[in-house]
Order: structure tokens, then sequence, then C-alpha cells
């Protein structure tokens, strides 16, 4: 969906009528009849999305410089972290409560303030925000709204796909789905994750699963089989230690299935069908389309050539597309930074920094950036990609010689583990207080 | 309205460029910022196995990091971490954490096991670790307020000798069984530093 300005009123003015229904326990919504939310005075930034990116940056504006007002624009009253919801797929984590937080902290501690809407158009040149619940205005805008899946590019695939086949990408219902059906499948049956060609959110998260699913019929159904069909040609994260992990561990339970992309499903037959040829069909079928940035960055025109990801200035993150608008984590083009939580939150700390830069008049600073993303490879040993980045030629890359990958001996596995626990603890911690 | 973007995207364009002329290079805070995933907003941790870097000594964050990026201190992470920084960020940055505020998060520890390693500590450790841990001598770091769980994982590489420790701490704890260095463990986690959470 393109945007233009007469289908932006459409959308603005079909909001107002729903303003007072739609968002009982939300933001009181002005009198005016443009159903505005908390008009602005001051200087303002809006920030969409609550996630992995969208807390830090509000969070950090806020602390930078409190005169700046920050809202916080999520759909969702609760956040459910994918980190870590493998380890609730595979029955290492007894429910979802260590993954969810709320934004009560944020508002309270630092003053952000919340709405809980759909955001449903941007209107970059008013600098107008439109939502369920009435627009917003901003002087700057720092959109975070993840990725959404191109379904259409899946012959078969409709709205009642996911429900037959979880694709447990966005954690919460899709992810508890997943896990009853792999309850739910006597052993001795099938298990099959499809997952897509690159860029996808979180490079080595389709591997992670694989482990922790074989882990789990290894101990609970051990006559069961999984199997990894990857779109892509080879193993695309961590591939030494991942291929150890499934050959030491999971031999005779776990087949893995490079360079096959699917490109039909028939989820009433749990089939998935590659390249118009060979089916695959499962018990239990987790099928992980193919990604794009978030809708709402797709509907405001954020989106590259390609139209699926948002290409973003390397110091400050605002797009190229439209200026005062900048986007972070999933959604952007970060040049060598992986889509990744980690990626997403030390890219909003530098959004930030830049974004009270501009506002102010100040300098800008170059990006200096980190991930590390941790990965279990059973109940008690986890794996780590790390990676150190600065701004060379106006590019994000990672600073030669440095990060990589965990010795593939294994030697730190079982302390990586634990340390992997203490990072979940701390981002979380970092994104709600 | 494709026409009025594609003049913005231009303009952007040209504010972009300009902007990556006048970038600042990386601030010690811009540098810090982006340790904060795993070990807290401003180095506050709050998971027990990661340490609080928040108001740590300068000198033992600098020798720490070093070390890492050498290889002489063995690490999980670390070392593929500091590797990617100079030796003025590695300052920048320790400066930067020694000077925030302290903040140690509510641990649960065995009172029993902390009153016998405040003892212990006092004859073996107090000489470096000084005032029961809660300032610092030399390389020597802060102990108190520290996370348990990571004072357990250094005092086990210790013993097991996959961390080297200066000689001189070596004479000292060779005295020490690892029940001993245990209970030192507990007490330091118990100790109050700065702002609890
Ligand atoms: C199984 C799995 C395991 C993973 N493991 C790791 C890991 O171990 N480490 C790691 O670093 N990363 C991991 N990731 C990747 C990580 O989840 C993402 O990279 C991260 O969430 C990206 O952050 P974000 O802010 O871009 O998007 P999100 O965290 O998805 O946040 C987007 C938010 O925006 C909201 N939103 C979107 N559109 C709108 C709208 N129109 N109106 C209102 N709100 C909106 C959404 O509700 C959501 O809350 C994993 C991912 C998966 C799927
Ligand atoms: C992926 C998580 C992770 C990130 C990111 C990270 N650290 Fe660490 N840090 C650790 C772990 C784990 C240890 C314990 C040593 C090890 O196993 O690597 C540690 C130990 C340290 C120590 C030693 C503390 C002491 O008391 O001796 C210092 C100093 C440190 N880190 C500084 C930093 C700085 C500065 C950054 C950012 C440039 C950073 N860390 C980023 C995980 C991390
Ligand atoms: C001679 C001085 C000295 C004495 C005595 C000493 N230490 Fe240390 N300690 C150090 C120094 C210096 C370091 C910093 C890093 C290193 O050298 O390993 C350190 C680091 C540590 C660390 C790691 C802290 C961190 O943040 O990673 C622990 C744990 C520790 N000492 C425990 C003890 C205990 C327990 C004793 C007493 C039995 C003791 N030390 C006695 C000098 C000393």
């Amino acid at each position: 969906m393109t945007m233009d300005r007469r289908s932006f009123i459409k959308l603005v003015g079909g909001a107002s009528t729903v303003a007072l229904a739609g968002c009982a326990g939300g933001p009181a919504v002005s009198s005016g009849a443009a159903a505005e939310i908390m008009p602005k005075s001051g200087r303002r930034v809006v920030v969409i999305g609550g996630g992995y990116g969208g807390t830090i940056a509000a969070k950090y504006v806020r602390m930078l410089d409190a005169s700046i007002e920050v809202v916080l624009i999520e759909r969702n009253r609760q956040y459910i972290s994918c980190p870590f919801s493998n380890y609730y797929i595979g029955g290492l984590m007894k429910d979802l409560t260590p993954l969810t937080i709320g934004y009560d902290k944020l508002a309270a501690d630092h003053g952000v303030k919340m709405v809980y809407e759909e955001v449903t158009g941007i209107d970059a040149a008013a600098k107008v925000v439109a939502t369920k619940g009435g627009t917003l205005a901003y002087d700057r805008l720092i959109v975070s709204p993840g990725v959404d899946f191109r379904t259409e590019e899946i012959e078969g695939y409709t709205a009642e796909t996911p429900s037959l086949m979880p694709h447990a990408w966005k954690a919460g219902e899709q992810t508890i789905l997943l896990r009853q059906q792999l309850e739910a499948m006597p052993d001795g049956g099938k298990v099959v994750i499809s997952m897509p060609l690159t860029p996808y959110r979180c490079p080595p998260g389709p591997y992670e699963r694989a482990c922790l699913i074989a882990n789990y019929l290894k101990t609970q159904k051990p006559r069961s089989k999984l199997v990894l069909i990857d779109a892509n040609p080879d193993v695309v994260s961590k591939k030494p230690l991942f291929t150890k992990a499934w050959n030491n561990y999971y031999n005779g339970i776990f087949e893995y299935v490079p360079g096959k992309k699917v490109t039909k499903v028939d989820a009433q037959h749990k089939t998935l069908v590659v390249e118009g040829i060979e089916d695959h069909q499962g018990d239990v079928v987790n099928f992980i389309p193919p990604q794009r940035a978030g809708r709402i960055a797709v509907a405001a025109g954020l989106v590259g050539d390609d139209k699926n990801w948002c290409p973003v200035d390397a110091t400050t993150f605002e797009s190229t597309k439209h200026k005062d608008i900048h986007v972070i984590g999933d959604a952007a083009v970060a040049g060598a930074m992986p889509k990744s939580g980690y990626s997403a939150n030390s890219e909003a700390k530098v959004c930030a920094t830049n974004v009270v830069a501009l506002m102010n008049g100040k300098e800008i600073t170059e990006l200096s950036g980190i991930n590390v993303c941790y990965s279990a490879i059973s109940s008690s040993e986890s794996i780590s990609v790390a990676g150190v980045y600065r701004v060379e030629g106006g590019n994000i890359v990672g600073v030669p010689n440095s990060g990589g990958i965990s010795p593939v001996d294994f030697s730190q596995a079982k302390l990586e583990h634990v340390y992997a626990e203490s990072w979940l603890k701390n981002i979380l911690t970092e994104m709600s207080a | 309205m494709t026409r009025r973007w594609s003049v913005w995207a231009l303009a952007t364009g040209a504010l972009a460029m300009s902007a990556a002329a006048h970038a600042a290079p990386p601030t010690a805070a811009m540098l810090a910022n982006a340790c904060g995933g795993c070990h807290g907003t401003q180095g506050a941790s709050a998971g027990p196995s990661m340490p609080n870097l928040a108001g740590q000594s300068k000198k033992a964050l600098v020798e720490a990091m070093k070390a890492f990026k050498s290889g002489e201190r063995s690490s999980t992470v670390m070392g593929r971490l500091t590797k990617g920084y100079s030796d003025a960020d590695i300052v920048a940055m320790s400066e930067y954490f020694s000077k925030q505020k302290p903040t140690a998060y509510a641990q649960a520890v065995d009172a029993k096991k902390a009153d016998k390693g405040g003892m212990l500590q006092e004859k073996h450790c107090g000489r470096c670790h000084v005032d029961d841990g809660q300032d610092f001598k030399d390389d020597a770091p802060i102990m108190a307020g520290q996370w348990l769980g990571y004072l357990q994982i250094q005092m086990d590489e210790y013993i097991s000798g996959k961390r080297k420790m200066s000689e001189k701490m070596a004479e000292k704890v060779k005295h020490l069984s690892a029940d001993d260095m245990d209970a030192i463990a507990h007490f330091y986690a118990s100790e109050k530093m700065g702002e609890t959470k």
C-alpha cells in the first residue's frame, strides 16, 4: 500500500470515529474533531514500536534530554521477546513470563508517554502519525516496527495458514501454538521447519530452534524426526558450531536440507512445496515465511528499491527516503549489523544520541555498535557470535580482526549458557526500566 | 505526492552527506552505550552472572580489558569484543564506567557463608581488596556489591587455573579451600554499594 495525501486523510478521518470506543484505558483523546491525541506543545519525538529498538530509543532520548517529550506508540500492552522463545518451544521454559515486559516503568521512571494504538499511517510532509485512536504530531519520528511477512510470494498462504502451520517468528500466541503442536504430536512423528532466504530476522534463530526442537524430540519422543529445509545454499550463521552440534547431539533425529526454497504451502495437509516440484509433509510444520520491514514502514514509503527494507544514514539512522524520520532495528538496512535484538538495542542508542544532537543543533557522533547473539544448542550449552561495528565511507562495517564465533571445541559452551541468561535479563531490563 | 517525496529524498541525501562529514568520532558514551545490552544501562547489571561495571575503578577496568584483548585473561566473549577497540577507546570507556553511580541489584546470599567469608577476606584479601572490598588499591577491583554468580565463576576459574592470578594474590589464595573462596564471594556479594535496586 502506498499512501497519498487523500488516503491518509481518509484514514485519519476514519480513525477519529473509532477513537473514543477504540482506546478505552488509553490516553485521553482531545475533544477536537481531528482527534489529535496529546496536542504537541514543546519539542517532541514520536517512536513507533515498543520492541528491542523502540523502547531503547525512547528511553535514551529522555535520558539524554529530558526537555524533549517522547511518545512511544505500541499496539500491545505487553511485549513478548523472541530471544529465548526457542527455549519455550523446546520445553526448557515453563511459560512466557520471563520473556514478557510491560511499559509502566519506562513511563514512570523516564517520563516516556505511552500510547497503546496501531499506527496506520505517517504523513512525512505534515509530520503527523495516524493511529486508530487519533493523530500525533512530531518533530522527529523513530520507527522500529520489526518485520512482517511476504506471504504474497507463497502460493496457497492465507490468513488461516499460521494457525495450522505456525511461524512462531513473532513471539506470543504463535510460540505457544508451535509448542502445543509439538506436545500433541505422537512419538515417531515428523517435524518440518522451513526458513527463508536472507535477509530475515535473527540469522541464527532457525538453527537454534532446530537444536532445541531436536533436543526435545531426543529426550521426549526419540523415535521422531526433524527436518530443517533451508532456502539458503548453506548454513548462514555460526556454521561450524551448529553443524557440530547437529552431528554430535542430534545425529539420527535431525536432517539438514539446504538450497530448497518453499514456494507453495498446503496448510490443510501440512505440506510444503519446494520450487513447485518437491513435497515435504510433516506432522508439525513450522513455516517461517520470507520477511520485510514492518507494514507501517512500507506504507509510509520508507523502503528502498528492494521494496522490503529501509535504507538509512549510517550515523543518524535518518531515512534516506524521508527527512526527520529515523528507522532502526530489523526494518533498517544497517550495513554489516545483523537483524537482531542486540543490534536493534545498539542502533537505538546511536539513533537517540544523534536525534537529540540534531534537535539541539549540536554536532552528531559517529556510530560505535555491538552485536552479540547467543544460541542454545542443548539444554545446558550455548554458543555465540560477536561483532563490533563502526562507520567507514558512510557504511557500517565490522571492525577488522575483532568479533567472531565461539571456540569450535565447545570449551566455553556451558559458561556461555549461563551468561546468555544474564544477557536476556539485562537487555529486557534495559528495555523496561 | 510521489514527486514531493523524491525531492525530500534528494534533500535528505544531501543532508546525510554533510552530516557524515561533520560527525565527531565516537565519544566515551557512544562507545560505552553499546555494552549496556549485556552489562546493563550505564554498567548497572541486572543479570546475576554479568559483572557490574558502574562505579568500578578505572584502573581495574582498563587492566581487565587489556588482559582480555591480549588473551592473558580467559573469557567467553570479552576477548572477541575488546579486539574491536583501541587502547584509547578502552581508557575512555573505563573512565566512563568508573564515573557511573554504583548500583547493586538486590541478590540472595547465604548469611552464614557471608559471615565466614567476612572474616576470611579481612585476613587474606584485605591488603588489596581494601575496606572489605568496598574500595580499590592499584589494579585490584572493587568487590562489594558485585554479583555472586559472576564472583563464583571467577573464583572457579582462578582455582582451576583457567584465569591467572598475580603471584601475590596466589600466595594468599593457596591457603584457602574452594569453600572458603565461595564464602568470600558470598560476603562481597552481600555488601550494599551505592543505590540498591
Ligand atoms: C525465534 C527468534 C529468536 C531470536 N533470538 C534472538 C537472540 O537470541 N538475540 C538477539 O539479539 N535477537 C534475537 N532475535 C531477533 C530479535 O527478536 C529482533 O531482531 C528484534 O526483536 C528486532 O527489534 P525491532 O525493534 O526491530 O522489532 P520488534 O522487537 O519486533 O518490535 C517491534 C514492535 O513494534 C510494534 N509495532 C509494529 N508495527 C506497529 C504499528 N503499526 N503500530 C503499533 N505498533 C507496532 C510491534 O507490536 C512490536 O512490539 C530472535 C528472533 C526470533 C524470531
Ligand atoms: C555479550 C555480552 C557482553 C557484551 C556485549 C560486553 N560484555 Fe563485558 N563481559 C561479558 C562477560 C560474559 C564477562 C566475563 C568474561 C567473559 O567471559 O567474557 C564480561 C566481563 C567484562 C569486564 C571484566 C569485569 C571485571 O570485574 O573484571 C569488563 C571490564 C567488561 N566486561 C567490559 C565491557 C565493555 C566496556 C563492553 C562494551 C565495549 C562490554 N564489556 C561488552 C559480557 C559482555
Ligand atoms: C596482592 C593483592 C591481592 C590480594 C592479596 C588478593 N587479590 Fe584478588 N585481585 C587482585 C588484583 C590485582 C585483581 C585484578 C585482576 C587479576 O589480577 O586477576 C584481583 C581480582 C580478584 C577477583 C576477580 C574480580 C573481578 O571483578 O573479576 C576475585 C574474585 C578476587 N580477586 C578474589 C580475591 C580473594 C578471595 C582474595 C583473598 C583470598 C584476594 N583476591 C586477594 C589483587 C589481590
